[in-house]
């Protein structure tokens, strides 16, 4: 490599717009080599559009990044010849078969030909698509197709991999096919960003995140600090009967502070700090006549990080109706 | 590493010690060279035409209603034997057939933006016209597919050129490289405009009256003089006149400068057009 540096992404003050759009309207970014770094962020936060600049298809407007040492606009040929992207719509060729989209990327990595339809063997057997290896991939389930995908963006092994929502729209075993594929590379020492909606994904696979809402990073750490950041922990409380949300939620206004309220309709959180006040809170509420289903005293969610981050629920688009939370500045 | 309990299936936690020892395994072989990643790109243009037989057919089947058509209904009426009809009409739809064609150079760029798959092109550190150049060239090959297409259906119904097997290869290259030079224009519109299915109609509307408008079904001394006059410079009839000469044996060299002259010009104003907007994605 060119350079020493331990940073795989050096980003500073990048902007995009698109007409009247401010896509991405100051990002910084850095990552570590070896690391996954997660970029969690709503619908149109900016996600996609941070990848593609760092993936030299778009140039920024403003800033400057460097990936693995190399300046993604002077040097853009030189980034292209040492990542891989896996982008947002699973950027494989649905009229060929799954074998020839292997075999198309292996020649134009520079592969010869027994070697890239070697290579394409390998790959089919080891992410389990031997079966399907002659089928159009037009005929492959969601999450053949990110398979495919991701074997397609390690034909020859990247040393960085952008993945921009990996999962997004897979069932819950495609996902864990997924995560686990993105396990193994982790493990053989690439690095990776991660763009994901998800939170619970960033918290499963990612070792630093960055959230990021309207363009810009709103917070910055681990997954422990980003829960760390909002409270030592969170009073989770499911009612038997939904009809009493409202009731329940002025009760725990009161005893402890500003609620929010989960997609499940009986369920409602809180943060508490200290076990005993939540206790009490739990009395005062049995007390008042909200029948309470079950209780837990623990961690913030990432997605209460989210929502005291930025004031509206992460899985929804800005402007969706948000429940009542204070504003607060992490990092 | 930790297996998720939830794994099942085809995939399962053995074959993630095949990932890892897949994503070990390989190193870095230098780039390929700007022609051998165009070629690459043809081949993939190849794959289509196996895979996709469907899109070739669909602008092969017009033409070949229209020999029929015309030829029987009105090539009495036209030139007064359906025969002698035949040898008018049969290069200038051997000129529609191929024109056709590269209106879907337009819409398969633009499916392959609209798919993601350009993204992943453009990620490579490969020479960056390759993909446009290359796919053109599998174009071309299509071009060539179903314009013989067309002959072969005229020799069938007793189209027997003067020049023979020759002067059929000389026509059928030159409105090739015509073809080569108008698919710019249609890879230009593949990456402005937003779907494949509106390429597909400006693509038509574009080349349908333009064809039509052309020397390609009838003669235009029978026109309004203002038409006759457009008629005669529309390149599509000079190159339908180029391609009749050559097939009969008697092409003027004027013609055939025109039409080369014409296919570079929209080559150097569209190709440069097509690859600035390609690689600013
Ligand atoms: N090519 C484009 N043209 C116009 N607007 C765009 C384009 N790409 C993205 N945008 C806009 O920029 C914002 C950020 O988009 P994107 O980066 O795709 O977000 P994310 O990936 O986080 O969902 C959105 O408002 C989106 O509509
Ligand atoms: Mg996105």
């Amino acid at each position: 490599m060119t350079t020493t540096s331990s940073l795989a992404i050096e980003a500073t003050g990048l902007v995009k717009s698109f007409d009247q759009t401010r896509a991405v309207d100051g990002v910084d970014l850095a990552v570590r080599r070896g690391s996954v770094y997660g970029v969690l962020g709503p619908n149109g936060a900016g996600k996609t559009t941070t990848i593609r600049m760092l993936a030299t298809l778009i140039r920024p407007d403003a800033g400057t990044a460097r990936v693995l040492g190399h300046d993604i606009v002077q040097e853009a040929h030189a980034v292209r010849a040492l990542v891989s992207l896996t982008g947002q719509l699973a950027s494989v060729d649905e009229d060929l078969t799954g074998r020839e989209n292997l075999i198309l990327l292996g020649r134009l990595l520079g592969l010869g030909r027994p070697a890239a339809k070697a290579r394409a063997t390998e790959l089919l057997e080891a992410f389990g698509l031997a079966e399907a290896a002659g089928r159009l991939v037009k005929q492959y389930s969601g999450g053949m197709r990110r398979r495919l995908d991701i074997a397609a963006s390690i034909v020859v092994t990247p040393e960085l991999m952008f993945l921009d929502e990996p999962t997004t729209g897979l069932d819950p075993r495609s996902r864990n096919q997924v995560w686990d594929i993105i396990r193994a590379l982790v493990a053989e020492g690439t690095t990776i960003l991660l763009c994901t909606q998800y939170l619970e994904e960033a918290d499963q696979l990612a070792d630093g995140i960055a959230v990021i809402d309207d363009g810009r990073v709103i917070a910055e750490g681990t997954p422990g600090q980003l829960k760390a950041s909002v409270g030592t922990g969170a009073l989770h409380v499911r009612l038997l009967d939904p009809g009493q949300r409202t009731a329940a939620e002025q009760v725990l206004a009161r005893e402890l502070g500003t609620v929010t309220l989960p997609a499940d309709p009986a369920a409602l959180s809180v943060s508490c700090a200290e076990a005993d006040r939540g206790a009490e809170a739990i009395a005062v509420l049995a007390r008042s006549g909200v029948r309470i289903a079950d209780f837990a005293l623990g961690q913030p969610s990432l997605d209460e990080v989210f929502l005291a981050l930025t004031g509206h629920p992460a899985e929804a688009g800005p402007g969706e109706p948000t429940a009542a939370v204070e504003e607060e500045e992490v990092v | 590493m930790s297996a998720s309990p939830t794994m099942q299936g085809s995939f399962t936690p053995a074959d993630e010690a095949a990932v890892r020892r897949a994503i070990s395994s390989t190193s870095r072989p230098p780039a390929p060279g700007p022609l051998s990643a165009a070629l690459t790109f043809g081949w993939r243009g190849m794959l289509k035409v196996k895979h996709v037989p469907e899109q070739l057919l669909d602008v092969t089947i017009t033409p070949v209603m229209f020999v029929l058509m015309f030829t029987y209904l009105f090539g009495g009426a036209i030139a007064g034997s359906t025969g002698e009809y035949l040898d008018y009409i049969l290069p200038g739809i051997l000129v529609m057939s191929v024109l056709f064609t590269t209106v879907y150079s337009g819409v398969a760029l633009n499916t392959d933006l609209t798919k993601g798959v350009v993204d992943r092109f453009r990620s490579l550190p490969i020479w960056r016209p390759a993909p446009l150049l290359g796919s053109l060239l599998g174009d071309s090959v299509r071009y060539l597919i179903s314009g013989t297409v067309i002959i072969l259906l005229g020799v069938v119904l007793g189209y027997r050129p003067d020049a023979g097997v020759v002067g059929v290869l000389a026509a059928l290259a030159l409105v090739v490289v015509f073809a080569f030079g108008l698919s710019w224009v249609f890879t230009t519109l593949g990456l402005v405009l937003r779907s494949p299915n509106a390429v597909m109609n400006a693509g038509f509307m574009g080349i349908f009256p333009l064809t039509f408008l052309s020397n390609v079904f009838v003669d235009p001394e029978t026109l309004p003089s203002a038409l006759e006059a457009f008629v005669r410079v529309n390149p599509i009839s000079i190159l339908a006149t180029a391609s009749r000469g050559l097939m009969e044996g008697n092409a003027e060299g004027g013609d055939i400068a025109v039409v080369l002259a014409v296919a570079v010009a929209l080559t150097a104003v569209f190709a440069p057009m097509t690859t600035r907007r390609y690689r600013r994605g």
